[in-house]
């Protein structure tokens, strides 16, 4: 499966990126890649620099070094607009969604449809009532009422929401960052899959997370990240969910924990 | 159910209620509950209430002359109610507001009476200068990141000191002098302080301008892609950012359109009389705020409606001037004000988290 999707263009590519704020070096020489139909896992500990590479990703920081390419074409997208444009939408996680909207303006909140001419331009709110219940539906997500503000919903059909909301405006790279971090094991559960319907769908999916569990779930490739550097770039097929863990975990840091904790145990 | 459901949505009503979407599970909500989690239900409560109470205190209070003048009243906050409600969904404040009102009236009556022969010439100017000031706040405020709050008691204060010192050093006094002697002053006076008569009972022109700005920011707010974005920008603009939303843009636009409200105040101001006192509009910027509080503006932003702030605005019409009916000293009015602002806002937050506990 690896070796033809190589012989593509990926979809988002990075080399080298490194990123600056002042004196901090927040990412050195990191490199990611993202095919359409894939899901790459970006892995890393708190500060570990996954935010700062998102942040690039999504047009609201530029990279100070490295290179940057979107379906084979550099560029440096200066705005999140200008990233949405070329297909690359974010889904973060805490600041999704406008909590006292209701569902059906947030779902289409910056890229509303209109009709009518001239001044009498107006929201086309009926069409939008209507796609967000069936997009939502389609998703799996059937909502009593898309007026109800989104706020009232769980955590995890929020993310839903959000994700269902960039699949339905074209995106072809959707970023998704920690959607399962606040949430709870069978909500988490809810988002991988829709995840992975939007994989399906044959979107690239960036996946940021700090659980390797849920990331070897979807993954098809894991970069993984350390005090702003790579420390393992891997496919699937190269790594066990426990060398993922143990590499996430620091490898040897792990070992010596481990130790320290069994030592305690009587 | 199924996707198509909705289709038979009526597309006229310009409220958020539901459209006809068949779903068993929505039978729960009740149409008193629909009610209930509309912005401005705890200000038509509070109406109500005062208007009774008046009605019954005040002979007087329900004699269409009466309340003509309650609406007349009601209307000259209105009128800068309905922009301050709309920066407020925005999440923003304009302690400016007050002072701008007297800027713009002074801006016209000098511009008219020093450079031209005409007063609409004068109106044009200000009109300009006063967008102006309001899109100074509006990039003040986007470029500079600090609060609201800071920068537009920085421009309040300033505009209170320049509205003294301009009159004072070119007229020679704190008030201007009169233009009524000057041309299109008559049909400028009918535009922005006529009185009308329909059926006998007479009604200030500024209640036709507070309807059509009630009507215009309705609009805007609910049916157009700005009052989405107002929405947004009020309720979480970092989100808004990250979706792409201008919020730089959206929150200049709304200070912008404080200005027009002040714009049509001061005209008002100016051509109810001939002159103006430069000492005006001081401490009515709280007025503003506290009728599109009373409306149900959330302090925060991100929730509120214009019909709201013209009911909250209503209320402030009816007390201000109920206490004359009723001829108590008019020294009260303010301790009603800020009760009625106290009442107003626990009833809205508790009303609130009722709508939003259904589920």
């Amino acid at each position: 499966m690896t070796s033809d999707v190589k012989e593509r263009t990926a979809l988002v590519e990075l080399k080298d990126i490194s990123k600056r704020y002042g004196t901090i070096r927040a990412l050195e020489g990191v490199g990611l890649e993202v095919h359409g139909g894939e899901i790459t896992c970006v892995l890393g500990d708190n500060g570990a620099g996954k935010s700062t590479l998102i942040k690039i990703v999504a047009g609201l920081h530029r990279h100070d070094g490295g290179t940057f390419r979107i379906e084979g074409e550099e560029c440096r997208p200066a705005s999140p607009r200008e990233a949405l444009d070329r297909g690359i939408a974010t889904v973060y996680q805490d600041l999704a969604v406008v909590p006292l909207m209701p569902v059906w303006r947030n779902f289409f909140l910056g890229s509303e449809p209109r009709r009518g001419v001239g001044p009498f331009k107006r929201l086309d709110v009926d069409f939008m009532r209507r796609t967000t219940h069936a997009e939502l539906l389609r998703m799996g997500i059937d909502l009593r009422d898309v007026d109800q503000p989104i706020g009232t919903l769980s955590g995890g059909e929020r993310q839903c929401v959000a994700i269902a909301r960039a699949v339905y405006f074209g995106a072809k790279v959707l970023v998704l960052d920690e959607p399962t971090a606040a949430l709870g094991v069978k909500q988490s559960g809810v988002v991988l899959k829709y995840v992975a319907s939007a994989r399906d769908q044959g979107l690239g999916v960036v996946f940021i997370t700090h659980n390797p569990h849920h990331a070897y779930l979807v993954g098809d490739r894991f970069v993984l990240l350390k005090r702003g550097t790579m420390v393992g770039s891997h496919t699937r097929e190269e790594i066990t969910l426990e060398e993922l863990t143990r590499e996430m975990a620091g490898g040897n840091e792990l070992d010596d924990l481990r130790h320290e904790l069994e030592h305690r145990a009587p | 159910m199924t996707a198509a459901a909705p289709a038979s949505a009526p597309e006229t009503a310009p409220d958020r209620k539901p459209g006809a979407q068949t779903d068993e599970r929505l039978l729960k909500t009740s149409p008193v509950k629909r009610l209930l989690g509309r912005p401005e239900l705890g200000s038509v409560v509070g109406a109500l209430a005062v208007f009774l109470f008046f009605s019954i205190v005040a002979d007087s209070f329900l004699r269409a002359a009466s309340l003509s003048t309650v609406l007349y009243a009601a209307s000259t906050i209105g009128i800068m109610a309905v922009p301050v409600a709309l920066l407020m969904i925005g999440g923003e404040f304009d302690l400016s507001a007050g002072a701008l009102v007297t800027s713009s009236a002074l801006v016209s009556s000098m511009f008219s009476y020093r450079m031209t022969a005409d007063v609409w010439v004068g109106v044009g100017v200000s009109l300009l200068v006063t967008l102006g000031i309001g899109a100074f706040n509006g990039i003040m405020l986007t470029r500079t990141r600090l609060p609201s709050f800071i920068v537009t008691l920085g421009t309040f204060l300033m505009l209170a000191g320049l509205n003294l010192g301009f009159t004072k050093l070119i007229s020679g006094t704190v008030s201007t002098k009169s233009i009524s002697d000057m041309d299109g002053f008559s049909s400028a006076r009918a535009v922005f302080a006529s009185t009308l008569n329909a059926g006998g009972v007479s009604v200030k022109i500024t209640v036709l301008w507070w309807f059509a700005l009630v009507a215009l920011a309705s609009w805007i707010l609910l049916r157009t892609r700005a009052g989405n974005w107002i929405f947004a920008v009020g309720g979480n603009k970092d989100a808004a950012r990250a979706l792409g939303v201008p919020v730089a843009r959206t929150r200049t636009g709304l200070y912008m359109g404080v200005a027009l409200g002040a714009w049509i105040s001061g005209q008002h101001l100016l051509f109810s009389y001939d002159a103006v006192q430069s000492g005006e509009g001081v401490g009515n910027e709280l007025i503003y705020i506290i009728a599109a509080v009373i409306g149900g503006c959330l302090i925060t932003g991100g929730y509120g409606s214009a019909v709201g702030s013209a009911v909250g605005a209503f209320i402030f019409g009816m007390t201000s001037k109920g206490i004359v009916f009723a001829q108590w000293n008019p020294d009260w009015f303010k301790f009603f004000l800020g009760a009625m602002l106290l009442l107003a806002t626990l009833l809205n937050a508790w009303v609130r988290k009722r709508a939003e506990a259904t589920t």
